[in-house]
């Protein structure tokens, strides 16, 4: 978990503004995935983290971006994908990673369950400022 | 770094006598690889890397990471992994970058000044190239060991299928959360390319457990249930069970038999067949 | 306006074959209409076949569950079959277990337990 991320190519920005950007975030995390040559199964976990996150920044969020690109570090490739909002913010950081629980009707899995999918998780967030969650994953 | 004049001169001096000077490369890196490559290939080889050399300093290119110099840093490495997978030695694949010092060498004799000052500009040339040549080389060697550590995985880790519907995977050895991880996924696919309802996993051969191991057997059997499969484990040994009970892993409502003899009656049972002995009859 | 997953009757049973990547919308619209279709067809059974689905997130497995919940509420049992390994291992590891749902490795295995529970013989009558 150290040292710097570096970025290796360019960083692709799109807007969660609307449900069906979910689906084209997806897409574009997918594609990173295959470029990166993650195995089939670490593709999938990316790519539902990434529809987990992308859903939490429209639901939650009330919309935001998400920044994705690879990036390298000591010589591994990975993913890295970045979801931005400027939402309400989370009060309670280690309850919204409880599993179970939620604010948003849903089962609790969103953030929590992501966490799980992915090899680095950080999530940044301010109350009524907004929150930022990045996740990496890397090629095995 | 060489700076443009110098590049122009270095041209004009490999380019004079082009055709011998390769010719006298091709035959001491020939010399030096003891044959073990034919010379078609290499002449090849070389002189197409002479030739795209040339042309990058005609257009003026500086140091190693010159954008001039793509065209001989991608033949460069094309060179270093062949001879990578060739198994020729680090030593041996630099060697083809520095002979070109010294067949460039005589010539200097009856040189100017400014020639001796282009050669050493470019004597410090080669010796990047030849390290980026090491760079490349060992990047491939990672590569192939990689590639073959993993090929060990999939050999030391069958999936067979050993009735109609029903699949097994003998697991034999300590297991590492990365074998375990790999065995599932190939078990989790032989469930679909055979369409097999029964799985069974038989630990005997495997003398521990610890959490993660245990815990990805588990997201396993869960993952073959979402799937429309069962699992059964068998073989578990009188210490992984301690083992598991000790690290409080919940094993559940999984199936669990004590042989593999056993974990299969149980499967063939489950897919409707039955095996009954008849006396005096023999197929 | 977003697409629909077409619902289709095969006897009693209801076949849904998802062969697009699933808005939210679609997948809620998809849980309307199977309730619907079961009322008004009177259907025993329902498959929902995702063997073409790539992934399957929390949203879209929970339409799986509460469409079983639904269905057996309205006496139709639902299987889903088809499941790739890769989303199986993916569910697991993001916690969804889909309890109380069934499951089956293909089509034809989902339609023999349908056909299992509601006590028809098991070849199709010719």
């Amino acid at each position: 978990m150290t040292g710097t991320l570096v970025p290796e190519g360019g960083t692709t920005r799109q807007p969660i503004e609307r449900n069906d950007d979910v689906v084209r975030v997806r897409h574009l995390v997918r594609a990173l995935a295959l470029q990166c040559r993650l195995s089939l199964v670490d593709q999938t976990k990316l790519v539902t983290a990434a529809s987990e996150l992308a859903r939490n920044t429209l639901v939650y969020g009330g919309g935001g971006s998400v920044s994705a690109g690879l990036v390298t570090r000591g010589g591994r490739t990975g993913v890295a994908a970045s979801f931005e909002d400027s939402g309400p913010g989370i009060p309670d950081i280690d309850l919204a990673l409880t599993d179970g629980w939620t604010s948003g009707g849903g089962l609790g899995l969103g953030l929590s369950g992501a966490r799980r999918l992915v090899d680095e998780f950080h999530l940044e967030t301010e109350v009524g400022r907004g929150t930022t969650v990045s996740v990496v994953k890397w090629a095995r | 770094m060489v700076g443009p004049d110098f590049s122009e001169r270095l041209a004009n001096l490999l380019s004079a006598d082009g055709g011998r000077l390769a010719e006298a490369w091709v035959e001491r890196v020939s010399t030096s690889l003891r044959n073990r490559m034919s010379t078609v290939e290499l002449d090849r080889e070389l002189r197409e890397l002479y030739d795209a050399l040339v042309e990058a300093l005609r257009r003026g290119a500086g140091g190693v990471h010159d954008e001039n110099f793509s065209e001989v840093r991608a033949l460069l490495t094309e060179i270093s992994r062949n001879r990578a997978r060739q198994g020729f030695t680090p030593g041996e694949t630099a060697v083809s970058v520095f002979a070109l010092k010294e067949v460039l060498e005589p010539g200097l004799t009856s040189g100017s000044s400014a020639d001796i000052g282009a050669y050493l500009r470019l004597s410090r040339l080669l010796d990047e190239f030849g390290l980026f040549t090491m760079e490349a080389y060992s990047q491939t060697r990672e590569e192939i060991i990689s590639a073959q550590a993993e090929q060990l995985l999939e050999l030391s880790t069958p999936v067979v299928k050993i009735w109609d519907g029903v699949i097994a995977v003998p697991l034999v050895g300590t297991l590492d959360s990365a074998r375990t991880q790999v065995v599932m996924e190939k078990l989790l696919q032989a469930l679909v390319d055979t369409g097999s309802e029964q799985a069974i996993i038989d630990i005997t051969g495997v003398p521990a457990v610890d959490t993660q191991v245990a815990q990805h057997l588990l997201k396993t059997i869960v993952a073959a249930r979402l799937m429309g499969a069962e699992c059964t484990v068998s073989g578990i040994r009188p210490q992984i069970a301690q083992t598991i009970v000790a690290l409080g892993i919940e094993f559940g409502d999984i199936v669990t038999k004590a042989s593999l003899a056993d974990a299969l009656r149980h499967a063939l049972g489950r897919t409707g067949a039955s095996v009954v002995a008849k006396a005096g009859e023999r197929r | 306006m977003s697409e629909r997953v077409p619902v289709l009757r095969i006897g009693d049973v209801l076949l849904v074959s998802i062969q697009m990547d699933l808005e939210d919308q679609t997948v809620m619209d998809l849980q309307e209409d199977l309730a619907e279709r079961i009322v008004a067809t009177g259907a025993r059974g329902v498959v929902i076949d995702i063997t073409a689905v790539e992934i399957v997130d929390s949203f879209v497995g929970r339409m799986l569950a509460t469409t079983a919940s639904i269905s057996r509420m309205l006496d139709a049992e639902t299987v889903v079959v088809g499941m790739r390994p890769a989303v199986a291992i993916t569910l697991v590891e993001l916690g969804l277990s889909l309890g109380g749902v069934r499951t089956a490795l293909d089509l034809e295995k989902g339609l023999a337990i349908l056909r299992r529970r509601s006590g028809l013989p098991d070849a199709d009558p010719a």
